[in-house]
């Protein structure tokens, strides 16, 4: 007994093992150099292996100054953050109807996964594709503007449709929906059937069944959904550069610019800090689930 | 300056693969084998042994230089076959900073060499080698045009960081030494770029990119260091100060052109911000800007699909731009002579000629003249009305017969340059606030 389960102990250990390498070799010792440098001096041309706080005063220069205004990181973040939460409740929305659609009212299998399949089709070309496209439609002289003028709906084209906070939430949207499609539809059809029957046989409308049953027990799967959206949002600076026009900023797009200026310890900072904002982020949503109980 | 720089998607790959194996290897293997022939007897061919040796270097820039037709005539008149690494300007810098051994030529911009030169990474060449040095136009030598007149000389000059004061010298040299740290190729004077059809009057300042009237109509380069040069030369228009140097500025300078920025950007003066190349030509090809800091090539592009846009140039003058040649600190021996070989090909006229036929200026004019006809040569450079049609280095056809360029000839634009790309003193501080701007 004693020594099956050593065995057992061993065993599960030589299973971990390899992806435990892969994800020390490539992720934490990485990140630990990323830290180590956030920490160095720079100069115009190289790294300067000295302790410095530098990358960090930096970045929150004037913060305490400016007070009550923000400054540039906590503006950035602000902006970040309100996009973060416009592009989940949306996704979280659309999401979950998808899903329950997917679960509940498709009877058949077949069509079950056949319709999942469909929601994978705009996944076969590049996410920047399929948010170039939305160019020649939303912009001044686009079709959806052409469409709205000749039909008199409005005299002007609308400006606000391109280049503004609209379109990166709708690229957003567009691009990610299907991030908590999957793990929702995952969670729903994995709910027992016969519950939401007995709901029913105990006199449950609709509605509370839906509040009762379906959302507490799809909750793994509404906050797997949430981290894949809450995380791609937080570190994007593509979608936010194309469809903003550039002009809106991102933390994402903050250390771009320390990159292209040779400032890699202010850049490293920069990515701490980011790193740090999205654990406390989804640190907190497990909090309110605890995913490890419910899988 | 990041040029049309994503036309080559596998160079990457492919330099990754040439990196390999090092010349250091490739020279062992050689001279093994040519023990080992000339030990047995059978080969008494040495020479033939170190032709062997393929003609290769890896080339990295930004694309401005790099031409799938520079490619192939120079590897039909000198054997030397050029493997393009294309990346942005800012991406080469870091390259060339981070991994100097990725590459055997170097093709980038003057005002990098501010990073570049203090880093080590680069090895100067030496002007007595190259052939044509004494006929490089005197816009890099000495700041002045063929004709005399003296050239605006803010912001990073290439005269001022062209020559080293010694072959290993990390600092620039204020008088000529035979150690030069770009050998010029190619330089251009930019301007903004209109859409004459929508703006529908003449524009003859800087001042009118941040004129209310284009109001979410207008655009400017989210490329710190050339924006913020564009962005002073509005202040300067707009007679709201006057910059001792728009390319090295102070701290409260930064501040004063920053702020100008904001405001404009605050009151919706902006549609978007452009980063590279197709991003500009996209914007104003559909119409989403009427006014835009832009590039020759890309006014062309716009043009070639048959909208009207013109490189405009304005009374104030242009901020102008110049790449050229060196090689990475790890290249010696044969392979610096190929290096040689090769930049004294580049500067032998094909080259030039090509360049000059994209709009962009040859170093060596006298070169680039004899390859170019008369008539292309009075239209690109003397900026007289073309007697034929003109027509790019591709062959497709640029401009019907009649037609005189933008802002005229050669002495014209290039005599009307008011500054130069620059990497500032305090571009630490630039740099952080032009992220302020954006997040504004």
């Amino acid at each position: 007994m004693h020594q099956s389960s050593v065995r057992r102990n061993v065993v599960a250990w030589l299973q971990a093992g390899p992806m435990a390498l892969v994800f020390l070799a490539f992720f934490l010792i990485p990140l630990l150099f990323v830290v180590i440098v956030s920490f160095w001096d720079y100069n115009d041309y190289e790294m300067l292996p000295i302790f410095s706080g530098r990358g960090y005063t930096d970045t929150f220069e004037g913060c305490l100054q400016q007070l009550p205004e923000f400054c540039t990181i906590l503006r950035t973040y602000g902006s970040t953050l309100k996009f973060c939460f416009l592009v989940w409740s949306i996704t979280l929305v659309i999401g979950f109807t998808v899903a329950y659609f997917l679960a509940f009212h498709v009877r058949s299998k077949s069509w079950q996964i056949g319709l999942s399949l469909l929601c994978t089709i705009p996944f076969w070309t590049s996410n920047v594709i399929r948010m170039i496209a939305w160019i020649p439609l939303l912009g001044r002289n686009g079709l959806v503007n052409k469409a709205l003028v000749e039909a008199k709906i409005v005299n002007q084209p609308l400006e606000w449709l391109l280049f503004s906070e609209f379109s990166v939430v709708l690229a957003f949207v567009h691009l990610f929906t299907f991030f908590m499609v999957v793990p929702i539809f995952n969670s729903m059809i994995r709910i027992d059937k016969s519950l939401i029957e007995a709901a029913y046989d105990a006199g449950a409308t609709g509605f509370q069944t839906l509040v009762n049953v379906i959302i507490p027990l799809s909750k793994p799967g509404i906050v797997i959904g949430s981290i894949f959206v809450i995380t791609i949002v937080m570190g994007d600076f593509i979608t936010i550069g194309v469809m903003g026009g550039q002009q809106i900023a991102s933390a994402g797009k903050i250390i771009q610019t320390r990159l292209d200026a040779i400032q890699f310890p202010a850049a490293a900072a920069n990515a701490v800090i980011l790193l740090a904002a999205t654990m406390m982020i989804i640190f907190s949503m497990t909090r309110l689930v605890d995913i490890r109980r419910e899988l | 300056m990041s040029k049309p720089s994503d036309n080559k998607p596998s160079d990457s790959k492919r330099s990754g693969k040439t990196s390999g194996i090092s010349r250091r290897t490739m020279l062992k293997g050689a001279a093994g084998f040519t023990g080992l022939a000339t030990g047995s007897g059978a080969i008494t061919g040495f020479p033939y042994v170190m032709s062997a040796e393929p003609k290769v270097l890896r080339y990295l820039g930004t694309g401005v230089n790099e031409g799938d037709l520079i490619g192939t005539q120079c590897l039909k008149d000198t054997g030397i076959k050029l493997e393009y690494i294309t990346a942005t300007t800012d991406d080469v810098t870091k390259r060339v900073i981070t991994q100097p051994n990725s590459f055997d030529v170097l093709d980038t911009e003057y005002f990098s060499l501010k990073k570049l030169v203090p880093s080590g990474n680069i090895l100067a060449l030496d002007a007595k080698k190259i052939k044509e040095f004494d006929n490089i136009t005197p816009v890099f030598t000495k700041g002045h045009l063929p004709n005399g007149k003296k050239i605006g000389d803010q912001g990073t000059a290439p005269w001022k960081v062209l020559y080293l004061e010694g072959k290993n010298s990390k600092v620039f040299s204020k008088t000529p030494t035979e150690f030069v740290t770009l050998i010029p190729t190619v330089y251009n004077a930019d301007t903004l770029g209109i859409r004459p059809d929508l703006i529908k009057r003449p524009i003859s300042s800087w001042a009118e990119l941040l004129n209310p009237e284009f109001k979410g109509k207008a655009s400017i380069l989210n490329i710190p260091s050339i924006g913020i040069m564009d962005a002073a030369m509005v202040v300067e228009a707009t007679g709201q100060y006057k910059y001792a140097d728009k390319g090295n500025m102070t701290k409260a300078e930064i501040d004063l052109t920053m702020k100008l920025l904001t405001e404009a950007k605050k009151a919706g003066q902006f549609r978007a911000f452009w980063s590279d190349f197709n991003q500009s030509v996209n914007l104003m090809a559909s119409g989403e800007t009427v006014i835009q800091s832009m590039w020759s090539p890309a006014v062309t592009a716009v043009r070639k699909k048959g909208i009207p846009c013109v490189f405009q140039p304005l009374k104030e003058g242009y901020r102008s731009w110049a790449t050229g040649f060196c090689v990475s600190k790890g290249v010696s021996g044969a392979k610096l002579d190929l290096a040689y070989e090769f930049v004294n090909w580049f500067l032998s006229g094909w080259a030039g000629a090509y360049l000059n036929r994209q709009g962009y200026y040859s170093a060596v004019l006298s070169t680039a003249q004899k390859s170019m006809e008369p008539y292309e040569w009075a239209y690109w450079m003397e900026g007289k009305p073309a007697e034929k049609d003109i027509k790019g280095p591709d062959g497709s056809l640029l401009e019907k017969a009649g037609t005189v360029r933008d802002g005229g000839s050669y002495d014209d634009r290039m005599g009307s340059v008011a500054c130069w790309n620059a990497v500032m003193d305090e571009n630490d501080y630039m740099v952080r606030k032009w992220n302020e701007f954006i997040a504004a």
